[in-house]
C-alpha cells in the first residue's frame, strides 16, 4: 500500500474523519486506499474493523480538511463497494486513542 | 442443472444478450474457450493481440452504445488488455472484460502467467472482481453488466481462476439480465434556477460533451438549442451531437478549434456545460476559460460538477432527461445582437482548412471521403495529426458516427475500433483515418480484418513521421525534432497485401479523387495510401497551458 501508510507532518491543516461504511472482501481496502493514492490525497491515518456477520467492515480515514476534499468525498461515493460515507470534522477520540500505541 | 463455472459464465453472456466477443484463448481461460466452443449463440472474434481485442470491444460498444465484451488469458493477456481498457474508462465506455487467471491455489505464488490481475485493474476500472467461487458467477456477472451500463458508463473486470471456470456449480435459473440503474429524480429548483441563468442570459454558448452521445440526448439537445437560439461548441467527444452544418453548430472547441469557436466561448456570459467534463484539451487554461461566464452545469456524474470550474448551477441527471425537463421552463428570446456577434466572428476568424481542394492532401483526403459515404458511414480514427483534422473538418452529422479515443489518446485504437464498428454494424461502410505511427501500433489486426472479411477502409495519411510530436517539438522545443521521424518507413501497400487486404497508392494514381471513391465502394478490408508533409502543422493551436484564445496560426 502507498500513502495510507504513510504519516506525514502537515499538523498546521486542520483535519477530518471520514467514516465508510463497506462491503467486507479482500479487495476493498485496495479500492480505498488505492483511489486516494492515485488522486495523491494523502491518508494520515487509517482503521478498519468488521461489523456485525462480517459481511460489511467499517473504515476510518484521518485526511486533510482542504478544499479537494469534497472532490475526494465525490469520488469515494462512487465506489461501488462503499455504502455510506460519513464525514466528521476534526480528528476522532477513534485515532486520539490509537496515538497511545506509537507513543 | 449441473454446470461448469465456465459453461456458466457462457450462459450468463447468452443470457445478457451478447451475440459478438473479442478475444484470445490461452491456458488459464480454456476452460471459458471450451465452453465458447459450445455456444451457438456467441460469435467469438480471434483477434491478434489482446489490445485489439480490448479496442474491437470498445468499436462494437461505440456504434451501438450497449456493454461489449472481450476476453483474455491471464500474464500477458491481462497486461495487454490495459490499455484498451484505460482507453475505455477515460472515454466512459461500457464493457466487460473477462480473463483467466492461474488456479486459486497457485495465486501469489509467481506461477506461469500469473499477473496481479485485480491490482492492476483496480485503478482503470469502473468496478472489477476476482471470482472466488464459482456460485458467485451469476450476481458477479448481473452486477459487472448493470455497473457497466449504469450512470456515466465504464469497464469492469472479472478476473476469474482456472479452478472456479471448471468447479461444477448447480444452477437451477439463470438471473434477469441485468438493466442500467434507475437515475435519481431531478431537482426542480435546480432546474428552474438554470432556467433563469438561461432566460436573464445574453450571450449563452452550449459546450457539448460525450456525455450528449452516451445519452442518446443529441436530438433533445439539438431541438433544445435550436428552440431557445444558443449556439453550441462540441468536445472531441462530443462531434456529432449537433449536425455540423446546422446554424447553430460552432464545431469543435479546445486546443486545435477554431478560432472563432474558441473566441466565441471567451466572449459567453453564460457557459451551459452538458456531459462534458471540463478537460484541459478543450478549455485550455482553467482559470482563464470563459471568464465573464457563469456556468450551468449539466451531467450525469456527480463527482465531475465543480472538480475543475465550480458551476454556478449544478445539475446532476441523465442529460437526455434533464434538457428535456429543462427546455419548456425556458422561454424562447431572441438574441439578435448576440447572434450577428457570433456570425462576425464566425466570418473573420474561419477555419482554414489548406489545400482541401487536393483530394491527396489531408483536408482534401477528408472531404472527398466525407463526400464519397455519406453520414451513414462510422467514422473512425487513430490519433495524432490526422485525428485533429478529420476532427476538424469533417461534417459529422449524427451521433456514434465518430470514434476516437479521446481521454486515452491511444495510437493504434483506430484499426481495431473499425473491425468492432463493422461487426456491430455490417450495413454501414467503416472508415479509419490514421497515420504510419498510429497504424503501426495494432497493424497486426489487418489479420483479423481480412478473416473476418468486414468493410472496413484505412486512410492512411502518412507523413513518416509522429507528426504531432514533430509539430511540438517544432512550436516548443527550439524546432529539435528528436526521435519523431522515421528514418525509414515500410511499404504498408505490401504489408496490406500481404494480409489479404486490397490497396490503392493515391501517390501513384493520376485521378485521385476517382481511386478514393472507387476504393470506398470496394466491399471488404481496403488500404487507401497517400502520403502527406510531414512539415505541415495542424493548425490553429492553442499551446499546452495556455488560455484557449492565444493561438498559434490558422
Amino acid at each position: 500500500m502507498t500513502s495510507c501508510e504513510t504519516v506525514t507532518k502537515d499538523i498546521d491543516i486542520p483535519k477530518a474523519t471520514l467514516e465508510l461504511s463497506v462491503r467486507n472482501h479482500p479487495g476493498v481496502m485496495s479500492h480505498v486506499c488505492g483511489l486516494f493514492a492515485r488522486r495523491a490525497f494523502n491518508v494520515d491515518a487509517i482503521a478498519c474493523v468488521p461489523e456485525g456477520d462480517g459481511r460489511q467492515s467499517r473504515i476510518w480515514l484521518m485526511v486533510s480538511d482542504d478544499d479537494r476534499l469534497p472532490q475526494m468525498l465525490r469520488q469515494v461515493e462512487k465506489l461501488e463497494d462503499v455504502l455510506a460515507v460519513v464525514y466528521h470534522g476534526g480528528e476522532h477520540p477513534l485515532f486520539t486513542g490509537l496515538a497511545e500505541y506509537v507513543r | 442443472m449441473d454446470l461448469s463455472g465456465a459453461q456458466l459464465l457462457v450462459r450468463l453472456l447468452e443470457n445478457q444478450g451478447i451475440e459478438t466477443v473479442a478475444g484470445i484463448p490461452g491456458g488459464t481461460a480454456l476452460p471459458l474457450y471450451d465452453a465458447l466452443a459450445e455456444s451457438n449463440r456467441i460469435r467469438h472474434v480471434l483477434a491478434r493481440h489482446e489490445q485489439g481485442a480490448g479496442f474491437i470491444a470498445q468499436g462494437m460498444a461505440r456504434v451501438t452504445g450497449q456493454v461489449q465484451v472481450c476476453i483474455g488469458t491471464s500474464g500477458p493477456g491481462a497486461t495487454n488488455l490495459l490499455t484498451a481498457i484505460a482507453d475505455a474508462r477515460l472515454d466512459s465506455v461500457p464493457l466487460v472484460c473477462i480473463t483467466g487467471q492461474v488456479a486459486s491455489g497457485a495465486i501469489g505464488t509467481d506461477a506461469f502467467q500469473e499477473v496481479d490481475t485485480y491490482g492492476l485493474s483496480l485503478p482503470i476500472t469502473k468496478h472489477n472482481y476476482l471470482v472466488r467461487d464459482a456460485a458467485d458467477l451469476p450476481g458477479v456477472v448481473t452486477d459487472a453488466f448493470r455497473i457497466a451500463a449504469s450512470g456515466r458508463p465504464g469497464p469492469v473486470w472479472i478476473d476469474i481462476p482456472k479452478d472456479v471456470q471448471t468447479a461444477r456449480v448447480p444452477v437451477c435459473c439463470l438471473p434477469e439480465p441485468a438493466v442500467a440503474d434507475r437515475v435519481p429524480p431531478l431537482d426542480s429548483d435546480l432546474l428552474e434556477a438554470a432556467a433563469r441563468l438561461i432566460e436573464l442570459s445574453d450571450r449563452p454558448v452550449l459546450y457539448l460533451g460525450g456525455g450528449v452521445i452516451s445519452s442518446g440526448a443529441a436530438a433533445a439537445v439539438t431541438a433544445f438549442a435550436a428552440r431557445i437560439g444558443i449556439p453550441a461548441a462540441m468536445t472531441l467527444m462530443g462531434l456529432g451531437a449537433m449536425p455540423a452544418d446546422h446554424p447553430l453548430a460552432l464545431g469543435m472547441l479546445g486546443m486545435h478549434g477554431a478560432r472563432f469557436t474558441n473566441n466565441i466561448l471567451r466572449e459567453a456570459d453564460l457557459l451551459i456545460a452538458v456531459g462534458a467534463r471540463f478537460d484541459d484539451r478543450a478549455i485550455g487554461h482553467a482559470a482563464r476559460f470563459c471568464p465573464e461566464a457563469s456556468v450551468i452545469h449539466i451531467d450525469i456524474d456527480p463527482s465531475e460538477l465543480d472538480k475543475i470550474r465550480t458551476a454556478t448551477v449544478g445539475i446532476v441527471g441523465a442529460v437526455k432527461t434533464v434538457i428535456e425537463a429543462l427546455g419548456p421552463r425556458v422561454p424562447a428570446r431572441r438574441r439578435g445582437k448576440w447572434l450577428l456577434r457570433v456570425a462576425a466572428l464566425r466570418e473573420t476568424m474561419p477555419l482554414l482548412e489548406p489545400d482541401g481542394d487536393d483530394p491527396a492532401s489531408p483536408y482534401g483526403l477528408i472531404r472527398t471521403v466525407a463526400d464519397c459515404v455519406g453520414d451513414d458511414a462510422v467514422i473512425v480514427t487513430d490519433v495524432g495529426q490526422h485525428q485533429m483534422r478529420v476532427a476538424q473538418a469533417y461534417p459529422f452529422r449524427r451521433p456514434r458516427q465518430w470514434l476516437t479515443s479521446g481521454g486515452l489518446g491511444t495510437m493504434g485504437f483506430g484499426l481495431p475500433a473499425a473491425i468492432g464498428a463493422a461487426l456491430a454494424e455490417p450495413g454501414r461502410k467503416v472508415v479509419c483515418f490514421s497515420g504510419d505511427g498510429s497504424l503501426l501500433m495494432n497493424i497486426q489486426e489487418m489479420a483479423t480484418a481480412a478473416e473476418e472479411g468486414v468493410d472496413v477502409k484505412v486512410v492512411l495519411m502518412n507523413n513518416q513521421s509522429l507528426g504531432l510530436v514533430q509539430q511540438q517539438q517544432e512550436l516548443f522545443y527550439h524546432r529539435r525534432v528528436f526521435a519523431a521521424d522515421f528514418r525509414k518507413s515500410p511499404d504498408f501497400l505490401t504489408i496490406a497485401r500481404g494480409f489479404g487486404w486490397h490497396a490503392v497508392d493515391l501517390d501513384r494514381e493520376a485521378r485521385p479523387r476517382a481511386a478514393i471513391g472507387e476504393a470506398l465502394r470496394r466491399r471488404g478490408p481496403v488500404l487507401i495510401h497517400c502520403s502527406v508533409d510531414a512539415a505541415e502543422h495542424v493548425l490553429p493551436m492553442v499551446p499546452p497551458g495556455a488560455a484557449l484564445t492565444e493561438m498559434i496560426g490558422g
